[in-house]
């Protein structure tokens, strides 16, 4: 399946629900890797939008992006209950490990507060972290 | 057969829940996975005939089966950490397997909606009232207060809307709850469509949380049929925090940018898609179906202290030594709960400042420990409960780096919309670097001729501060929500009560 059709397949599975932009963008993220301007400019003619507005939505939301990255992606929690917890002391050795080879993104929480520092990859969470430890996840990611 | 009972929770899994159960049963042990007791510092916590074991790893799965295991903690239910607290919403953490409907009927799941079917909506709305029941979401306002304005809106369509965008730092519970026990918020925002006479739910929950995604997908395949002809549909954020504020989540869920509504139109009003719409925090809903249960309305009622009813399901984070969750009635002390309770720092070192509330929470000095937990009691000492996260940071923490970070935070979630928020907070940021930096000297523009006026010194520290405290000020009471309102909380209290770290 091409990629306009592959487009297509995925609007279509949202047709008639409420508010559909966004369970089509994160379809069109998660199997495209990206939602760039030919996926929004498809969408947008799908949903009798213009392409600004969609535009609009991908750039506002931290989730989507413009362009794919097919590296690994290791998330690391730097929000306070973390950082009582020490994950600054460790996000140096973490970018070393990460090198250019992974990607490192910070999050914003994970929910895991009571036993941070917190990672995730995927679906995989990760915590209790040492340095030790989320260099591993790193290395192994 | 040894039956070993293993938490599926989020957290127990980052804590390595699934090798141990592989390891039980392995050993030929019958393992069923439930909720979390909610004893963070325990996970993986294994149960077996009531006695607990934890935290566990793979490798001790052997002794706790020869009995030679040193991680025992006696029995669960009589730990003082549950013994403790006083559980409504959170009744059937760690005893029940989330996605069993018999364990789910067995433990009075139901009983709630049914009752109120048998109601008349007017009826059901006066009893969450009297109940005394207040969002739990942050704003504290009364629930029933607000499904009484959607019941008495016309619309054609109305929606029952569940904010599960729990961005807080320091915050779990709602995440607790989605997967330890997701037909609890079923039944509560079933409850809530009857009362109001809605016929869509959504759940709109943030990205961040896989497991509580997967384990409402499934719920709800599960017990469509005992809500219909009322539908839920989940609903996936996509790494906003701002959408936790209703507005922006309402637009969001639209399709749209997360940018937040002005009020009034109040969303009980004009709310998803221009129809009447409850929105309410998970805590809130899953608080329902006790409340509708038998007497619930007044034993909740009896709970808590002035204005602030029932339990609060408190979360203990950060650098606490027993950190998870606490559900207790309103009026529980800060000191009670960090030291008694939490059983002070993990590190051992004494707490320097306590983050109630989530990122837009004020931090809290050790010398007003004994406020009590209660919304009117920190509204007045200038701080707020939020969503009851509460965040232990010890002596070695940088309180001017904690106010930097606050400001960062608000300039990189703002949504733009309004200007005490999208660039004060820019300017927040710059003035907290100065104040570190001891002011600043003029620069060449300031010392021309024609700014004659410029003070001849530049500006000093204290100039800086009482800039920064002016727009605390402005964005206090510009903003447009809680996102720039809230985020002066933190600022000032940090620079109110830790001077030092801001040079003084």
């Amino acid at each position: 399946m091409n990629r306009a059709d592959r487009l297509d397949e995925i609007v279509a599975r949202h047709a008639g629900r409420g508010g559909p932009l966004l369970p089509i963008l994160h379809d069109v993220q998660a199997e495209l890797g990206c939602v760039d301007g030919d996926a929004e400019a498809l969408i947008a003619d799908a949903l009798n939008l213009s392409r600004a507005e969609v535009h609009g939505v991908v750039s506002f939301y931290h989730d989507f992006t413009v362009r794919p990255d097919p590296r690994p992606q290791v998330q690391l929690c730097r929000a306070e209950a973390c950082k009582a917890r020490g994950v600054d002391g460790l996000v140096e050795a973490a970018q070393s490990a990460a090198g250019d080879r992974v990607q490192l993104k910070d999050v914003y929480c994970l929910g895991l507060c009571s036993a941070g520092p917190a990672a995730r990859i995927g679906d995989d969470l990760h915590a209790r972290l040492d340095q030790e430890g989320l260099v591993r996840l790193i290395e192994s990611a | 057969m040894t039956v070993v009972r293993l938490s599926d929770d989020a957290l127990a899994c980052a804590c390595g829940a699934d090798a141990v159960a592989a390891t039980f049963e392995a050993a030929g042990c019958t393992v069923e996975r439930v909720s979390s007791w909610g004893m963070h510092w325990l996970e993986p916590l294994a149960e077996i005939e009531g006695a607990g074991f934890g935290p566990l790893g793979p490798q001790d799965v052997a002794a706790v089966l020869d009995g030679s295991s040193d991680k025992g903690i006696g029995v669960i239910a009589q730990h003082p950490f549950i013994v403790r607290q006083q559980r409504l919403t959170f009744a059937r953490a760690g005893k029940t397997r989330p996605l069993s409907l018999e364990d789910y009927a067995q433990s009075g799941g139901w009983v709630g909606l049914e009752r109120a079917r048998a109601m008349s909506p007017e009826a059901v709305v006066s009893e969450v009232t009297q109940s005394g029941l207040r969002g739990r979401g942050g704003a504290g306002f009364p629930a029933g207060i607000k499904w009484q304005t959607v019941l008495e809106a016309k619309g054609a369509r109305k929606y029952i809307v569940c904010n599960a965008d729990e961005g807080d730092s320091g915050t779990f519970a709602d995440r607790m709850l989605m997967e330890g026990d997701p037909f609890a918020l079923i039944e509560g925002m079933a409850i809530a469509a009857h009362a109001v006479g809605a016929q869509q739910g959504y759940i709109y929950v943030r990205s961040e949380y896989p497991h509580a995604i997967t384990k409402l997908n499934s719920a709800l395949d599960l017990v469509a049929h005992k809500i219909a002809p009322f539908q839920i549909d989940v609903r996936v954020g996509a790494g906003a925090y701002v959408c936790g504020e209703e507005t922006s989540l309402l637009n969001s869920l639209e399709g749209k940018r997360g940018e937040v509504r002005a009020k009034p139109p109040l969303p009980a009003l004009t709310g998803l898609f221009g129809c009447p719409t409850v929105v309410n925090n998970v805590l809130t809903l899953a608080a329902v179906p006790h409340i509708m249960g038998e007497g619930g309305a007044a034993l909740y009622d009896r709970l808590g202290v002035a204005r602030s009813k029932g339990t609060m399901p408190i979360q203990l984070a950060g650098n606490i030594r027993h950190g998870g969750l606490f559900e207790t009635a309103f009026g529980i002390t800060l000191s009670d709960l960090i030291y008694e309770i939490g059983g002070g720092t993990a590190s051992g070192r004494p707490v320097k400042a306590v983050q109630v509330g989530g990122p837009l929470g004020a931090y809290i000095h050790p010398d007003q420990f004994d406020l009590p937990f209660d919304y009117e009691a920190y509204a007045a000492a200038d701080a707020l409960i939020g969503h009851g996260g509460v965040v232990v940071f010890d002596d070695t923490v940088d309180m001017r780096g904690l106010a930097r970070f606050a400001m960062e935070f608000c300039a990189v979630e703002s949504c733009g919309k309004c200007t005490p928020c999208r660039i004060g907070a820019v300017r927040g940021t710059e003035l907290i670097d100065r104040i570190g930096a001891g002011g600043r000297a003029l620069d060449p523009l300031e010392q021309t001729a024609q700014m004659h006026n410029m003070p001849k010194a530049g500006r000093s520290r204290a100039d800086e501060i009482a800039l920064l405290e002016d727009l605390c000020e402005t964005m206090k009471f510009g903003s447009l929500c809680a996102l720039g309102g809230f985020t002066p909380y933190p600022v000032m209290s940090a620079l109110k009560h830790w001077p030092k770290d801001f040079g003084a």
